[in-house]
């Protein structure tokens, strides 16, 4: 096996953002300094555009797998560092692909690039004087300079010349953070988790609203959603969860003698107290796992009536996505597990037998009319939210009062 | 009375003992249950699960917990073989596995498939390339024991995984530690071993339970269908006091690991210096072996003899293995190492533990003594 020596971490649309780019960057090396955290030996060197990390005999496939969770990065490449004279770049290019033992016929090019021009040999120099070598020691190789396999980059710098070829796609994206705040309805399924993942990697910081019904659901079901939101931290480094008591409020509709309905009511609620705690923390839009047409509350007819309670923008990052890929994007991302542990939450608890799927705006707002309390309810939720701030790698138990003495330490 | 049989069973720590009483009356409830008493058992079960993956360096959902070794040996293997059979019918183990081994490997024969059982040396040892030599296009799984229970041989297995993950990266490789772990270190995370066993009581735990430690990505077919317990491998509701129990035994025996082998190499060398002064005896276990085994013949002499003379004197000793001393057959262990069947059936095993000393040895040496004179006249 090759043994590399650096990694070369590429951003994309960044570099499209004018004056806004070295706050993104800026972003991104925090990102992966924090990522870095456990390989102390490994050494970040910035650069226009790309983020070098020098491994200096740390592990490399742990590292890539952390860098391929950094958003703003569109790819990254193990380098393999040459000192740079002649005779040594000759040689370690050809030892680099030999050891990729290619299939016979590969198609093959040289593309190297002289950042340190004190360098003697030009670019086009380089790339001949490089590739000689190389074929005569894998004739099998094919060159071919318009639609190379294998296009082996050699870029000459001053403290050393890199060579790579392979390029692995990172996440994408936007850094962290740098295309501002929004709030995250998280509940326990399998979609919200994965379009919280999608806002995080476009660059939106997020706060996770969970609506509960305790004591109807378990603390189980509540401790799966703040598990959830644990594993959406080791992305975004920490998250804000806000726990909203919704018992009330969903007796309350529960009892509006509007069955079918029920849904679609709660749904309009869950936006209100979502809206007023956006303004509370300065987020300014609501994102939600909602897939065009999934149940009955994400009909087109159902997503009008919902929607129409705020104000924010609503942002739905799958909402044409088709299930199985939302389901491969969980298990990638780590949540589908969680995701399919059977507790009821808050939106399974009372589900009617035909929900509306083309509820009538006119009777929504009629039944909420009736209810004189409900604005007062939504406030009274609103007020007696609990918000906790959860961090990767920190398990959080709630409610542990009675529970203390449950895992005796002296058992284990 | 003074108990050298460890290698068949172990006295359980008093603190293990302790929890299982504890944990026996206070959470009675189904881990499965939705109200708080079975929350508060799944809890338990978690804890233990992340208790046992620290004491083994894996991740917690690489443990499954089953009803002892016994268990592990026959999901891994024949739990591998059922899942994976589309890759081929060729399994290979050694000649002196643990019976629950060997015969799932030959239980497997009913449904065709086929195996190799590598031949030892004299000293019980396979290496690496005999596995190599052995590997065909349609081989399954390789299974090899840490440390044989009746000699102490120690098979070189982080060297037979790293061989297969090189050469035949497709190949399970199952590595039944019940006699290593605690004694020698294991590194299962970078030495390619995909299945583990062990068993709660070889190392001071409760009988009854033990794990699986299972790679993540691998699939088992579970010889128990049911409600879907320990991710679906191993059905029935789980023995809670046990599992915690043996979490507990288990991050003791990995904790002390160091100290403990040293003292029991100590404690060893003593032994196999003593034994030598007796020319009637020769020692079978390699010089290389697992620290806590020494084993030994008296060719010629019926090994149940020896082992009631010492009995007498206090000191509890085992003919060969546990699971097969009820059989008067020549050792099939010993045998497999090339020694005669006079050898072979005179056979006794000294294991020891925690809890010896020197003068433990020094009185158990002087017992033999005395029983070897007395028994010369029977020869």
């Amino acid at each position: 096996m090759l043994e590399y020596d650096m990694l070369l971490l590429r951003f994309g649309e960044i570099s499209l953002k004018g004056r806004n780019r070295s706050r993104f960057e800026k972003v991104a090396h925090k990102h992966v300094k924090a990522l870095l955290y456990p390989y102390p030996r490994a050494e970040i060197i910035k650069e226009y555009g790309r983020i070098y990390i020098a491994l200096n005999g740390e592990p490399m496939a742990p590292i890539i797998a952390a860098m391929k969770n950094v958003f703003g990065v569109t790819s990254i490449s193990p380098i393999k560092v040459a000192p740079s004279r002649l005779e040594d770049i000759l040689r370690i290019a050809v030892d680099f692909v030999e050891q990729m033992k290619v299939a016979p016929g590969t198609r093959f090019k040289v593309s190297s690039r002289r950042v340190w021009k004190p360098f003697p040999h030009s670019t086009q120099e380089m790339n001949k004087l490089v590739s000689t070598p190389i074929l005569n020691a894998c004739p099998e190789l094919k060159v071919d300079v318009h639609d190379p396999e294998l296009d082996l980059r050699v870029e000459i710098r001053e403290q050393g010349t890199y060579l790579f070829c392979e390029v692995i796609p990172g996440a994408g994206g936007f850094p962290l953070g740098t295309n501002g705040k929004a709030m995250l309805l998280l509940s326990g399924g399998i979609d919200s988790p994965v379009a919280g993942w999608s806002a995080l990697r476009r660059g939106l910081e997020i706060e996770c609203v969970h609506f509960h019904s305790y004591p109807f659901t378990s603390k189980k079901a509540e401790q799966k959603v703040i598990d959830l939101a644990t594993v959406l931290a080791q992305f975004a480094g920490s998250i804000k969860m806000h726990l909203v008591p919704f018992t009330e409020i969903q007796t309350k509709l529960a009892q509006s003698g509007q069955e079918n309905l029920i849904i679609t009511l709660m749904r309009r609620s869950m936006l209100r107290i979502a809206t007023k705690l956006a303004e509370r923390n300065g987020a300014l839009a609501l994102v939600t796992g909602d897939s065009l047409g999934q149940v009955a509350s994400q009909t087109l007819s159902s997503m009008n009536a919902i929607g129409r309670v705020t104000d924010l923008p609503l942002l739905r990052p799958l909402v044409m996505t088709d299930k199985v890929d939302i389901i491969a994007m969980a298990q990638q991302i780590g949540t589908y597990d969680l995701s399919i542990l059977p507790y009821e939450d808050c939106c399974t608890l009372f589900v009617p037998k035909s929900p509306a799927t083309n509820p009538n705006l006119h009777v929504l707002e009629n039944v909420e009319r009736s209810m004189e309390d409900l604005d007062q309810m939504i406030s009274k939720a609103v007020e007696d939210t609990e918000t906790i701030v959860i961090r990767p790698g920190r398990r959080i138990v709630r409610r542990e009062s009675a529970e203390d003495q449950v895992v005796q330490e002296n058992w284990f | 009375m003074i108990y050298f049989d460890h290698a068949a069973t172990t006295p359980p720590y008093e603190d293990v003992a302790k929890t299982v009483a504890e944990v026996m009356v206070r959470h009675y409830g189904n881990p499965s249950s939705l109200h708080r008493l079975g929350e508060e058992s799944a809890k338990l079960l978690d804890k233990a699960r992340e208790v046992s993956a620290a004491a083994l360096k894996v991740r917690p959902r690489e443990i499954v917990f089953t009803g002892g070794a016994t268990e592990s040996n026959n999901l891994a293997i024949k739990g591998a073989a059922l899942h994976y059979a589309g890759r081929g019918k060729h399994l290979i183990t050694t000649s002196t596995e643990h019976p629950s081994v060997l015969e799932s490997v030959k239980q497997m024969a009913v449904w065709g498939w086929e195996a190799t059982i590598l031949p030892v040396d004299e000293d019980g040892c396979v290496t690496a390339e005999q596995v190599r030599e052995a590997l065909r296009p349609d081989t399954v799984l390789v299974s090899v024991m840490h440390v044989n229970n009746e000699t102490g041989t120690v098979q070189p297995v982080e060297e037979i995984g790293r061989l297969l993950k090189a050469a035949a990266p497709r190949v399970l490789f199952h590595v039944d530690g019940v006699q290593g772990f605690g004694k020698l270190p294991i590194s299962l995370a970078d030495s390619g071993i995909d299945l583990y066993s062990l068993s709660a009581h070889k190392l001071r735990g409760p009988k009854g339970v033990g794990l699986l430690y299972v790679r993540e990505g691998l699939q088992l077919a579970p010889l128990l269908a049911g409600g879907g317990q320990e991710g679906g491998y191993r059905s029935g509701t789980e023995n809670i006091p046990y599992i915690v129990a043996f979490s507990k035994a288990l991050r003791l025996a990995a904790e002390g690991r160091e100290a403990r082998s040293t003292k029991l190499l100590r404690l060893r060398e003593r032994l196999t210096r003593g034994l030598a002064e007796l020319p009637e005896l020769t020692v079978n276990s390699p010089a290389q072996g697992a620290p806590h085994i020494v084993h030994f013949s008296y060719p010629g002499m019926k090994a149940e003899a020896l082992l009631h003379m010492l009995e007498e004197d206090g000191f509890f000793v085992s003919t060969r293995s546990a699971c097969s001393s009820k059989r008067s057959e020549p050792s099939r262990v010993l045998l497999a190492m090339g020694k005669s069947k006079e050898v072979a059936s005179s056979g006794i095993r000294i294991s020891l533990g925690d809890e010896h000393e020197e003068r433990d040895i020094d009185a158990l040496l002087a017992a033999l003594r005395q029983s070897v004179k007395r028994l010369q006249a029977l020869r």
